[in-house]
């Protein structure tokens, strides 16, 4: 009985005050033959001294990794203070701020976050967050629909995360909403806008796009204005300290300027990769689609002496008030995450995010270079990249990756399967957290592996 | 005092900048921003003394005794946290190879199999990173099973009305319309209306069992035949899996989905807000439907299953696997548990709650369903204390905040009115829910004699009651400094 207090004497008491002879008798509702035996798969506990031991080796066996790998989670420096201050009492074993008074801390919290996203996408408003990038992007693409008289239509780029558009299929598809594949040109990596798209309600614009190259957002939120469809841009919030913001997108043909919607994975803010999770996927949209925006928001008002203080706000929109009708079926945000993040940009301020920014870049292209200097390593578009770059290998993309393991470097990732018109591809990132001694160990490797294998080639390819 | 109050430009928290800046050269100037965004620009004990301060604004389960209904605000073992927060496991990148993460994989299987012994599921997946994301994947699952079979007029999910309100707003994000049945006055679903509800047209029930009015649904198995024989899906709302645990599996009640909130039952925490996780079980027949990615063993080799091993697979979810560190403190809570342990969960979550009752009843408040046993909680009502002096279950809980204690939940479910849906879990000690019943008397007593007293609470919290009104009319979501 781990973190039950009880001694027996409480028990028989408690029983007594109820008027009941066992604990057993509290079960008598429930019919008989359902009662469960005991339960088979699950082993005995265990003290917590045991439990660490466990997770200890457990960990050990999983060990640390010289890592390439981004694709939309991205491994950056985290200050030691942001999760000893997020994993406080206080914030970690809060409930949701529903009784505003007892829940200040996180509340005034989630209003500085929306204000830092605010200004970092230059949209007017944030929620307090989502479940990840790729969740998101799923809202986007139903606060779209919704804000659009006619079109149940998306035009989403083969550009986008290849996992972020089965989410988005899989959150869409019994609603009527038909999604449209734009191309990407062979030649630059960036997506090609269509003669004739028909009707559509919005286009997902993302900056940088998941080969790392930058997309042309400027004609390309313009083009979805004059269409008459919402601009959704899909951003990396580190990049967003250099990057023109969402909100200054366009603007060149018409008058509306920026992009209506702004999402994005919040990991690179000071979550750590952790396999997956927890994460947090970011919202901004413009004033005129406040009531459109899904999940929670956390408003400025005043107390009955009028002392400022913060609240839940727009309740309207959400599940627990118009049930059927609400903009979502999400009762929750991210908070603990979204607590790291606040932390994570107030330490960072501009200049650090811009320098987190310009060295992941830097280095990237550092490693581009090396890499194409050694021969069969190509670069597959030729257009600027932000932090990620495609290289063509003339090798079984699979085989030099797991070579490359065999020696602790985690050498990108293999997208020869989601794009097989690029050959044997792979993704390979680069952040601040890189010295450039790592960036030697990766390219002597790939050189001495590249070079081993075309003077003796594995069986396979003899034939 | 806002972080930006703090901001003086040019100061920086230099420790945390990297050495040098890269160039950005080569990058078009119209793509690159002009102006710096507008963050913060502050010392390192800026942030540090600023956030410290303002968890200190928080109530929270390590501070009070939290005993809001429906939330199952339990003690959450610190052990969880930083075992999961082992540096190896935060530094793995979610699209390492399984290889790479043997450690975690083989966690997360077993994390797997324990749900599934626990609810008495065929199959889950741990996709889904809420509780409302989990019924997501239900429905969508229910939806595609009945899509397989060529089933396409069964359109319409039916759910009782004192349902969570995402049940509803779940089925039309799935395409569904809803249908809602009333309940009897012990608290249960109406079956004489259920029988009248289903029909072709059902697609599936949606249920939580114990209901949200903190009692067992004893015609479940009644329930369970009337919606199969119409060719409907039962879901299981596993929001008050905590009063069950062990003692009864949703799969031997005869559900075909269910959804888990482990930040409920396994004890992974609130977070202010999340991050939660809901996983899924499912039975025999929705098993090629599950969202991906689980994990599976191969004689002792664990790898992430992906859309060629489920082609019929509602799809994912999220862009990579769920809340893993999430489901990682669950699996240490229930290593910490072990069987013997969850059969105990629900032993004395439902101790306690019949004794908070039982104290309650005694000081003279009025049960919601008097007649009946709670489960892990139990509702009263303030209709008669409102009627005779006008404070509301609104003006009650704010005033226990200023005793010490998170208010329980109100107005929820919506069928009783002035109601407080309380529920103590099993981690409180009899000390702790006397002081709770000490408070509970002492403001009704306030009530009776200064109402006005109760009306104005709280007192002593960082702000009194809020203007929610001028919070949504006049919309301040984003702080901008006066000119």
């Amino acid at each position: 009985m781990p973190f039950i207090p009880h001694t027996e004497e409480d028990v028989s008491a408690m029983l007594g005050a109820i008027g009941a002879a066992s604990i057993e008798t509290l079960f008598d509702e429930i019919p008989p033959a359902l009662k469960t035996g005991k339960l088979k798969d699950v082993p005995d506990g265990l003290p917590e001294m045991a439990v660490a031991r466990l997770m200890q080796e457990r960990a050990s066996a999983d060990g640390f990794w010289s890592n390439f790998i981004g694709a939309g989670v991205y491994e950056h420096h985290i200050p030691a203070a942001i999760w000893q201050i997020t994993t406080r009492g206080e914030f970690y074993t809060a409930y949701t701020p529903y009784q505003a008074e007892a829940s200040q801390g996180t509340l005034q919290l989630i209003y500085e976050y929306q204000t830092m996203m605010t200004r970092l996408t230059g949209l007017d408003v944030s929620n307090a967050s989502l479940y990840d990038g790729a969740s998101a992007l799923a809202e986007a693409v139903l606060m779209a629909v919704r804000s659009h008289k006619t079109s149940r239509r998306v035009l989403v780029p083969k550009t986008v995360h290849p996992i972020y558009r089965r989410v988005v299929n899989t959150t869409v598809r019994n609603q009527g909403i038909e999604l449209v594949e734009l191309d990407y040109d062979a030649a630059t990596g960036q997506t090609v806008l269509p003669a004739d798209p028909g009707s559509f309600a919005g286009l997902v614009i993302p900056q940088p796009n998941f080969f790392g190259v930058l997309e042309d957002v400027h004609a390309m939120a313009d083009w979805s204005h004059d269409k008459g469809a919402l601009a959704i841009a899909l951003v990396n919030p580190t990049t967003l300290a250099v990057l023109e913001a969402p909100g200054k997108w366009g603007g060149q043909n018409n008058q509306i300027v920026g992009a209506d919607i702004a999402v994005g994975e919040g990991q690179p803010l000071g979550a750590p990769m952790a396999s997956g999770g927890p994460y947090f996927g970011f919202m901004c949209c413009r004033q005129d689609f406040v009531r459109q925006m899904p999940g929670r928001v956390v408003g400025r008002t005043v107390d009955l002496d009028g002392k400022p203080g913060f609240t839940l706000t727009l309740q309207a929109r959400e599940q627990h008030i118009r049930r059927s009708k609400a903009t979502s079926n999400i009762c929750t945000n991210q908070g603990l995450v979204v607590t790291a993040a606040t932390q994570y940009m107030a330490l960072l301020g501009p200049q650090g995010l811009a320098k987190v920014a310009s060295n992941s870049h830097a280095g990237t292209v550092a490693l581009a270079e090396k890499l194409t200097a050694i021969p069969g390593v190509t670069r597959a578009f030729a257009n600027p990249f932000f932090h990620e770059v495609v290289l063509k290998l003339n090798d079984n993309a699979k085989d030099v990756l797991r070579a490359l393991r065999a020696q602790g470097i985690l050498g990108g990732l293999d997208i020869s399967g989601w794009y097989p018109e690029l050959g044997q591809a792979i993704l390979v990132c680069v952040t601040e957290t890189k010295t450039a001694a790592d960036l030697d160990h990766y390219a002597q490797h790939l050189e001495r592996i590249l070079s081993k294998r075309r003077e003796a080639p594995p069986c396979a390819y003899k034939s | 005092m806002l972080i930006f109050d703090h901001s003086h430009p040019g100061r920086t928290a230099a420790a945390q900048l990297p050495a040098a800046s890269g160039s950005l050269d080569d990058l078009p100037a119209a793509l690159k921003r002009k102006d710096a965004p507008a963050l913060p620009e502050v010392s390192e004990l800026d942030v540090v003394r600023h956030y410290t301060r303002l968890s200190q604004l928080n109530f929270s389960i390590d501070t009070q005794f939290y005993p809001l209904g429906s939330c199952t605000m339990k003690y959450n073992p610190r052990a969880c946290n930083s075992l999961a927060m082992l540096p190896q496991f935060l530094a793995r990148h979610p699209a390492s190879p399984d290889e790479t993460g043997q450690g975690f994989l083989a966690s997360m299987f077993e994390l797997q199999e324990m749900l599934k012994d626990v609810t008495g599921m065929a199959g889950v997946s741990m996709a889904p990173m809420a509780g409302a994301h989990g019924e997501f994947a239900g429905v969508a699952m229910i939806r595609a099973y009945h899509d397989a079979r060529g089933d396409t007029a069964r359109r319409e999910i039916i759910v009782p009305d004192a349902a969570h309100g995402t049940n509803p707003a779940t089925a039309t994000m799935c395409g569904y319309t809803v249908k809602e049945i009333p309940t009897d006055a012990t608290g249960s679903v109406d079956l004489a209306a259920l029988k009248a509800a289903v029909g072709p047209h059902t697609a599936g029930l949606m249920l939580t069992n114990p209901s949200t009015l903190g009692v067992f649904e004893k015609t479940i198995a009644d329930i369970q035949k009337i919606v199969h024989d119409a060719g409907g899906l039962l879901y299981y709302d596993g929001a008050n899996l905590n009063a069950i645990l062990g003692k009864v599996r949703p799969g031997d009640m005869g559900f075909d989905v269910i959804h888990m909130n482990l930040h409920k039952t396994f004890s992974t925490p609130h977070g202010g807000g999340g991050p939660g996780a809901g996983p899924v079980g499912v039975s025999t027949r929705l098993l090629p439907f599950m969202p991906i990615p689980l994990v599976l063993n191969e004689n002792g080799f664990y790898r992430l299953a992906t859309e060629a091993d489920l082609p019929q697979s509602i799809g994912r979810m999220s862009a990579n696997m769920g809340n893993a560190g999430v489901l990682m403190r669950a699996y240490i809570y229930a290593r910490l548990l072990g069987g013997e342990g969850m059969h105990r969960v629900a032993e004395y979550a439902t101790l306690n709650a019949n004794y908070l009752m039982a104290k309650l009843r005694e000081a003279g408040f009025d049960l919601a369903y008097p007649s009946r046993r709670a489960s892990h909680e139990f509702i009263v009502t303030l209709k008669k204390l409102k009627d005779a002096t006008g404070v509301s279950a609104m003006d009650f809980a704010k005033r226990l905040l200023d005793y010490g204690y998170h208010a329980p939940t109100t107005y929820f479910p919506m069928l009783v009115p002035e109601c407080l849906l309380i529920e103590p879990t099993e981690t409180e000690s009899r000390e702790t829910l006397d002081g709770f019943v000490a408070a509970m008397k002492a403001i009704k007593h306030e009530a009776e004699t200064t109402p006005d007293l109760v009306k104005g609470a709280p007192y002593s919290l960082p702000v009194r009651r809020l203007d929610d009104v001028k919070a949504a009319r006049e919309l301040d979501l984003a702080y901008k400094p006066a000119a």
